[in-house]
């Protein structure tokens, strides 16, 4: 794990867990499946009130983290609390929201009956359940639609729904697994406005998406998993702090690029060459090395590190 | 309580999708052809051209009642276990239960909610077509069998036993393998019963004991002799038995209600299935 976890893991001790008591803290959690280790210890503290990214491509543990820090699976090693309980505690859930990433309701129910369900469920309090209803069916935009069977929505409209489930009840913490998988753009920003208001009253939300833009536009800390194991966590400003550099260069043979290797990692498409950790002092000097391997250099653009570059990075350091 | 709403849910679900709706049309259907067709037992005339005396006409409905009742239970059977089997499977497949599960609730209450729901579907229907069937032929041949409330209680408790093992393999098993399995095994308990008749006739203990370990199994046919035992009237189970063993091979009659021991198996096997189908649910990977 690169050393930007250290600040995510300081409070990897059950003592820690009782001073702080953050939305989320674990300690090595893992999971097999058979013979397949789907989370293979998992440690990490997420604070009360931030937006966490999880990010990680397919396959990479995170709906099942999710789900077990959700209680739905057992861990077969490990621990973790959720709002400094144990995961699974009952008691807990009720401040807890969910939209999971197979998000599917009653379809012979209406939308709001889906959300009276979940009220009656979580349980909220009887006379609470209209205000409560309609907030939801505001916040997600489907106040319209609110007496409409689920069966005739469309997919992006169940998974409004789907997060107007989650909201029900102002939870102290939100799981929301690839909550703009189905949405178009406008959908896509009306959720980030979501995250962003429920991050505004405290509320944590543990975002679970391959979306970097997105994590990168909300997320105050991220995780980043791959074949179950966290590789790097850390703030957004201290997983970001490298330079990318690209570079658009004319007339590199094949065998050249790896000559480029002591300027880091690199990306290759086209005659465009992205240097994703690359300190600023050093780009006349890659410059030099490009001309003098007889190429022609059309183009220099030094630019802070995205999001998608450093997952880029750590997954190829990874693998 | 969360497993009295997962049961309203499972009964609202069976509701909206018009599965009691169809039940509803297609019992009244029966009832009204066999309320037709018992009528006309009235109006037969014999050679000489004289209308059944009515102790034949009593005799000859109550056969024919078995028979429809036989048709109503296997409704009932197939409806459970067709109902049953993807009754946990689909919601986990589909990722419905997923939400659900996150609130405060435990798994063994879903199980026990989707049972208490498919439970009361199971009641109402029992106890809705025998209410209306028996209406029927007393208005038709003036014929009441003479232990309706058993029947109505052997036939319910057999579709029950059906949506248990059902809901049990649904907690493993894709929706359409648990409905197949659950159906097979009520065939097959019904030909093993009849394989026991057969050497309850003959006297073979051996044979007989099929009949005995599949009632065991699977209770729904020894459930069965019981809803046939309560349709028959004095008058058949006195030639039964005069007919002695031979009297027994047949699967639309009883000679004897079935023993207290059977009974209280069955209320045993229920409450295994259903603390087995708790443990499967819960041990489950979803």
């Amino acid at each position: 794990m690169a050393d930007l976890a250290e600040a995510t893991t300081a409070a990897a001790t059950p003592e820690g867990v009782a001073a702080g008591s953050p939305a989320i803290h674990t300690v090595e959690l893992s999971k097999r499946f058979g013979g397949t280790t789907a989370l293979a210890g998992l440690s990490m503290t997420v604070p009360r009130g931030e937006v966490f990214g999880f990010l990680g491509p397919n396959g990479a543990g995170k709906t099942t983290s999710v789900k077990l820090l959700l209680g739905l699976i057992a861990p077969t090693s490990g621990e973790g609390w959720l709002l400094g309980q144990p995961i699974g505690d009952l008691k807990t859930r009720r401040k807890i929201g969910y939209l999971p990433e197979l998000f599917r309701y009653q379809s012979w129910l209406s939308a709001r009956e889906v959300l009276a369900l979940h009220c009656e469920l979580a349980p909220l309090e009887r006379s609470s359940w209209k205000d409560e209803i309609a907030t939801a069916l505001d916040t997600v935009g489907l106040t319209e639609r609110a007496g409409d069977r689920v069966a005739t929505f469309s997919k992006g409209m169940q998974q409004r729904l789907g997060l107007a489930v989650a909201l029900l009840g102002e939870p102290e913490l939100v799981f929301l697994d690839e909550p703009t998988s189905a949405l178009d753009p406008v959908g896509r920003h009306d959720v980030r406005e979501v995250i962003r208001g429920l991050a505004s009253r405290g509320t944590a939300v543990f975002l679970n998406s391959h979306l970097l833009s997105e994590v990168e536009q909300l997320c105050d800390r991220v995780a980043v998993v791959d074949h179950g194991r966290v590789i790097a966590s850390g703030t957004m400003d201290q997983l970001l702090s490298g330079t990318t550099v690209r570079v658009r260069a004319g007339g590199l043979e094949p065998g050249d690029i790896a000559k480029l290797a002591p300027f880091g990692h690199l990306d290759v498409e086209g005659d465009q060459l992205t240097f994703t950790d690359l300190n600023i002092e050093r780009v006349p000097e890659l410059v030099n090395a490009i001309v003098a391997l007889g190429a022609r250099v059309y183009e220099v653009a030094p630019r802070h590190q995205t999001l998608e570059d450093r997952f880029l990075q750590l997954l190829d350091e990874e693998n | 309580m969360p497993s009295l709403v997962i049961a309203r849910l499972t009964v609202q679900e069976a509701s909206r999708r018009r599965l009691l709706l169809a039940l509803v049309i297609l019992t009244l259907l029966v009832v009204g052809f066999s309320a037709w067709g018992f009528n006309k037992i009235t109006t037969v005339t014999r050679s000489d051209g004289t209308l059944l005396p009515p102790a034949q006409v009593a005799l000859i409905t109550s056969q024919l009642l078995i028979v429809i009742t036989f048709m109503y239970s296997g409704v009932l059977a197939l409806s459970a276990a067709v109902v049953a089997g993807p009754l946990i499977s689909s919601e986990v497949e589909s990722g419905m239960l997923l939400s659900m599960l996150a609130r405060p609730m435990r798994r063994s209450e879903v199980v026990i909610g989707k049972w208490l729901g498919l439970a009361v579907l199971v009641g109402i229907y029992a106890a809705g077509s025998a209410f209306f069937e028996i209406l029927a032929v007393d208005w038709a041949t003036g014929y009441v069998p003479p232990h309706p409330i058993d029947l109505v209680l052997y036939v319910g408790a057999e579709g029950l036993a059906l949506l248990s093992l059902g809901l049990l393999l649904s907690t493993r098993l894709a929706g359409i393998t648990g409905g197949v399995i659950a159906l097979v095994a009520w065939l097959i308990a019904w030909i093993a019963g009849v394989v026991g008749d057969i050497g309850a006739s003959l006297q073979n203990q051996a044979v007989e004991n099929v009949g005995t370990i599949s009632h065991l199994i699977l209770p729904t046919d020894g459930l069965w002799r019981g809803a046939v035992y309560a349709m028959e009237p004095d008058v058949v189970l006195a030639s039964l038995r005069a007919a002695g063993t031979i009297g027994r091979a047949n699967p639309f009659s009883a000679v004897d209600p079935p023993p207290v021991q059977f009974l209280v198996w069955v209320v045993t096997w229920f409450a295994l299935m259903l603390a087995l189908s708790v443990w499967s649910f819960r041990t489950r990977e979803i």
